[in-house]
């Protein structure tokens, strides 16, 4: 580098951290980080979904009967709901990226109130398996009877996935209000607006997971609607 | 050589540019964050290594006579617990790729600096739930957590203790992502990526597997946790549940885990042979792209701790023989290193010596490594005092030699003191010495037979474990002397120049210690790793 | 006099230390070998003056692929060796005498088929191939006798088996090997190896009931016999002439009736249901049976078909 280089007097940029170069370089980083975390997130729910398909190969059978006892309504609303969730995500990132500050609050809200439609239905559902008694551990109870021994496995993994989906979306929400107060704010402009995207990646990953939870819980086996 | 930045020391330095405990407590710079993790994790050293003492201490007679059963099953569980996830993890990442890797790469910082504090308060966090689970009794499923001992019989904190392990897990894994992303985005102009140092090349390939493997401890973890507050689960027999798949999740990320606590290693070792051989590390590329191939590879080889569990023998044939690959770059490492000292000049200040170590003793343990990968001996070794000989050469024969030189060769840009090296070098001597009396002894231990983790053993194998005590008690003086002359060097110390090694490498071209932004400029980079060749390469510099 | 190698008691002892001494011989070599280079470079290539400057030696691609190469082909000897020998000892023995082996926090408890019963205390014959067949009561234990080279887990939910052939007469320590709490180090024992016919006379002084026997019994008041009339056709399946032979399944597999399946089937019965008959007709035994009882009741529904059962599976374990 030449000696001067340090001295060259820079426009700041409000937004740009001292140990950036350019606003280019911390949206690259930020980017960069935000995948790498959703890698270390792939293989969190892996780890459960590698358990799922050992006891799945073990037990088809077992695993098979337990969707006569999932809601697939419900289970479909929700699918459906988390997919609306993610487009007005997009439509927040979109809004964003033009610097339309009202739109920016409204998609981030909007967003925010699917998603707590998609926990309030989650909630409602974990209340019918509280009093179906199909909690493993707490008060199992299971017909048909045969499966009762495996079909624990399933729930106790049904429990850990969408447990750990919901808590992921807790997470969400909580962001996204961050979010919204930062954008009512005015904080983000078209120039400067990773943390939308960033937090729109994280959402969009959520809503995948689930994409994949929905048929491997709820629709393994005949239902009886 | 073009030397990018005046080393001039400047009056102010990152360590008196502010004081007081807040400065250090809410610091978002790299340096200070790297001196916090030196505090704690040499903290948890020593409470790891006062269990240490107590086991080898119980082991000197064949009777179970100092400590009861359970406590002697506590003191084993937490020793590994503590140094494992508190001490040898963290270790060289956290403290000396931390300090390290934005300056050898020419960044200001980290990519995220805020992030990389979290960590460290998430590290503290984890620490505190362990230890408190430490003292309100302790924990006693040894570290590795095996199902259904764990999950329904053990009745001792594991849920505090595992909940402590899942936390610092994330700092780990923030660790590894925030390395990735300053790797990736912050290198300085002509930085390139075959211009790198091998410590950042070692750090980001143990990068990778803290942020790929970690997450799978996190979910183990979780599942035993909620096991054993449902008293059922997926692990769980008597539901249909295979307590082997326990192994499988939890040998998926312990085994990288290895590779986590040596890489880091291996990147120190390529800095010290350079710099004391003044020669640029014979195969730069090999020795590069062994660090990734240990990544890769160190995934899939997690099967080889589970030979005699009834596991398919086919998967057991495919793991053993991973395992012999997996070997082969940490070989082409140990000859590298060898080879760059062909024709160097070598001198044999501290620094050089713990390398001298490594490569003795890793080349041991690696050895070693291959007698287990051979599934008829390790038949009869497994679960016996040769595993725990083994993972101590590699782990502190090897990681903790190395941090050892790490520590010396770049504790005067650290804090801008030199240490006594006449007291250095005595104890890198006590070290080597102590280390191979209490470890080697236990190699012969395993094959005779004698089982780990037993609190009372058959009377034939007293010799041997007195031996191997008497050896810890003089590695316990080589691990306390570093640290009483290091702390007095921090006062009484002379002051460093900026590069007393005559070394290259950008961390010796700012000031000991460096300003806060570590640079005066941006450097740019034209040159080469490790052109110790050059004959107008930067001369010893004293300051002032 | 210090000891390098345990005693060898088994036949396969020899050839895992003549293995292992290959590894150790390999292992000094290079170790020398490389101590040595250090060693030299060290002293030849001492830094005379500070203002030394060696040459750049960039590296050489012949020496990294010959260093590569050379290591893993010594490595694949290793693998191919350990592997077959490993195959070797874990092989099926073929015919075998049975002893049925329960880990249980924290002793060892065998039953032979002649009915005799002991904790802690294995006695086998010399020069005979015997199969242990290893199931666990609580957590996972480690079958492990130094003498013979031999160790295998004791996994709770499955049968383990190991194999031996003893040489030698003499006691020899037992060990557990897999951590299991607090008395991990008190689950020990001593493995007799006796003359054969210092064996045979052993075995009848117990004089109980054979395990077949004791089977029997079990069979009549668990109500097994209610059901599985022996000679008739009932709601359930013949025990006469399964063990060892095919049974059909109705989801249209077809399994060898082991040990592994008899056991699977008084736990989960409707785990596997043998084609033309009905699911839910027998109760669960989940919880109500010891591992010791359930292996008596193999034995006997063994010793209903008379014909040689064959080992379990080449793979050890079955579920």
């Amino acid at each position: 580098m030449t000696a001067d280089t340090g001295l060259r007097i820079v426009q700041h940029d409000p937004n740009l951290q001292h140990h950036f170069e350019e606003p280019k370089q911390q949206h690259e980083a930020a980017t960069l980080g935000m995948w790498a975390f959703l890698a270390t997130e792939v293989m969190f729910f892996g780890g459960m979904f590698a358990a799922y398909s050992l006891y799945r190969a073990s037990y088809p059978d077992a695993f098979a009967s337990t969707s006569q006892h999932m809601d697939v309504i419900m289970g479909g609303v929700n699918t459906a709901v988390l997919i609306c969730s993610s487009l007005t995500m997009v439509l927040a990132v979109r809004a964003a990226r033009l610097g339309q500050r009202g739109m920016i609050v409204m998609f981030i809200l909007l967003t925010m109130l699917l998603g707590a439609v998609f926990l309030g239905i989650k909630g409602i559902e974990y209340h019918h398996k509280w009093v179906e008694h199909l909690i493993p551990g707490f008060n199992f109870e299971y017909e048909p009877p045969q499966y009762a021994r495996e079909a624990q496995i399933l729930f106790f993994l049904y429990f850990m996935m969408t447990g750990m989906h919901a808590v992921h979306m807790l997470i969400g929400e909580a962001m996204l209000a961050v979010l919204a107060v930062m954008a009512w704010r005015g904080r983000f402009t078209a120039r400067w607006n990773t943390p939308v995207d960033m937090i729109g990646l994280y959402w969009h990953f959520v809503d995948i997971v689930w994409i994949f939870l929905f048929p491997l819980l709820y629709l393994i086996g005949k239902h009886h609607l | 050589m073009n030397i990018a930045v005046k080393a001039d020391s400047p009056a102010v330095n990152y360590l008196n540019a502010e004081y007081g405990w807040k400065s250090w407590l809410f610091t978002t710079d790299h340096k200070r964050i790297a001196l916090l993790y030196l505090v704690s994790i040499t903290l948890f050293f020593f409470i790891g290594g006062f269990f240490a003492m107590l086991m080898r201490i119980e082991l000197l007679t064949p009777r179970g006579d100092l400590v009861q059963a359970d406590t002697y099953n506590k003191l084993f569980t937490m020793h590994g617990i503590v140094m494992i996830f508190f001490f040898l993890i963290p270790s060289i990442p956290a403290v000396l790729g931390n300090f390290f890797v934005p300056i050898m790469i020419g960044a200001k910082d980290l990519a995220f600096p805020r992030i990389n504090l979290l960590s460290w308060y998430i590290y503290i966090l984890g620490g505190i739930f362990t230890l408190s689970a430490i003292l309100a009794g302790g924990v006693d499923t040894g570290w590795t957590f095996y199902t259904p001992f764990s999950s329904t019989y053990s009745n001792t904190y594991v849920m505090a203790t595992a909940l402590g392990v899942f936390i610092t897990g994330f700092s780990s894994i923030l660790t590894g992502l925030n390395f990735i992303v300053t790797i990736h985005k912050m290198r300085a102009p002509g930085m390139t990526w075959n211009r790198l140092p091998l410590f950042i090349w070692s750090n980001y390939a143990t990068s990778l597997i803290q942020v790929l493997g970690t997450p799978v401890l996190a979910i183990t973890i979780l599942l035993l946790a909620a096991e054993r507050l449902a008293h059922i689960g997926i692990f769980d027999p008597a539901i249909g549940g295979d307590p082997i798949l326990f192994q499988h999740m939890f040998w998926f990320y312990s085994h990288p885990a290895v590779y986590i606590m040596i890489l880091p290693g291996m990147g120190v070792m390529s800095e010290l042979v350079a710099c004391f051989s003044r020669k640029r590390v014979f195969g730069y590329s090999a020795v590069a792209m062994a660090s990734l191939a240990i990544a890769v590879i160190g995934f899939l080889v997690w099967g080889h701790h589970m030979f005699v569990t009834g596991q398919s023998m086919y998967a057991s044939m495919y793991f053993s023989f991973l395992s012999f690959l997996v070997a082969v770059p940490s070989a082409i490492k140990v000859f590298n290193w060898t080879a760059t000292m062909y024709r160097g000049s070598i001198s044999f200040q501290t620094p050089m010596l713990y390398a001298f170590g490594f490569i003795g003793l890793f080349t041991i343990g690696g050895l070693t490594g291959l007698f287990l990968a051979t599934m008829a001996v390790d038949i009869h070794v497994t679960d016996t005092y040769f595993v725990v000989a083994h993972f101590h050469y590699v782990m502190v024969g090897g990681m903790v030699m190395a941090y050892l030189g790490g520590i010396h060769f770049w504790w005067p840009k650290m804090v801008g003191r030199m240490y006594p090296e006449g007291w250095a070098k005595l104890s890198a001597l006590i070290v080597f010495v102590g280390f191979n009396l209490t470890f080697f002894p236990q190699f012969i231990l395993g094959y005779l037979g004698m089982p780990r983790r037993y609190h009372a053993y058959a009377e034939e194998f007293q010799v041997l474990n007195v031996m191997s005590t008497a050896g810890a008690s003089v590695l316990a003086v080589g691990y306390l002397l570093p640290m009483i002359y290091l702390i007095w060097s921090l006062k009484y110390g002379e002051r460093a120049p900026a590069n007393p090694w005559g070394a290259v490498g950008l961390e010796w071209m700012t000031s000991s210690p460096p300003p806060t932004f570590n640079f005066e400029a941006t450097p740019e980079v034209t040159w080469e790793a490790y052109q110790y060749h050059e004959v107008n390469a930067p001369e010893v510099e004293v300051d002032g | 006099m210090f000891q390098i190698f345990p005693t060898q008691a088994s036949a396969l002892a020899s050839q895992v230390d003549l293995l292992y001494s290959f590894l150790v011989i390999v292992s000094v070599v290079m170790t020398l070998l490389i101590f040595a280079a250090v060693a030299f470079f060290a002293v030849r290539y001492r830094r005379r003056s500070e203002s030394e400057r060696p040459l750049l030696i960039d590296g050489s691609v012949r020496l990294e692929v010959a260093w590569s190469v050379i290591p893993f082909l010594v490595m694949l000897v290793m693998f191919g060796w350990g592997t077959y020998l490993f195959f070797k000892i874990y092989a099926p023995p073929g015919d075998a005498l049975d002893i049925y082996v329960v880990g249980k926090q924290w002793m060892w408890k065998l039953q032979y088929p002649e009915g005799q019963r002991e904790i802690n205390e294995l006695h086998v014959p010399v020069g005979q191939m015997v199969r242990l067949t290893m199931a666990s009561e609580d957590v996972i234990h480690s079958f492990f006798v130094p003498a013979f080279r031999i160790k295998r887990d004791v996994v709770p939910g499955h049968y383990n088996t190991v194999s031996f052939q003893a040489t030698k007469p003499g006691r020899y320590h037992l060990f557990c090997a897999e951590y299991c709490g607090t008395q991990h180090s008190g689950m020990i024992g001593w493995v007799t190896v006796m003359p054969v016919r210092e064996y045979k006379d052993w075995l009848t002084l117990g004089g109980s009931d054979s395990m077949a026997q004791q089977g029997e019994k079990l069979f009549h008041q668990y109500g097994c016999s209610s059901c599985h009339l022996l000679d008739s056709p009932g709601r359930c399946p013949n025990l006469r002439n399964l063990f060892g032979h095919k049974v059909q399944l109705d989801d249209g597999r077809t399994i060898i009736a082991d040990e592994a399946y008899i056991r699977e089937s008084i736990i989960n019965p409707n785990a596997k249901i043998t084609y033309a008959f009905k699911r839910d007709v027998m109760p669960t035994f989940e919880g109500q049976i010891s591992e010791e009882a359930i292996l008596q009741l193999i034995v006997y529904i063994k010793s209903l078909a008379p014909t040689p059962a064959p080992a379990v599976s080449p793979e050890g374990r079955t579920q």
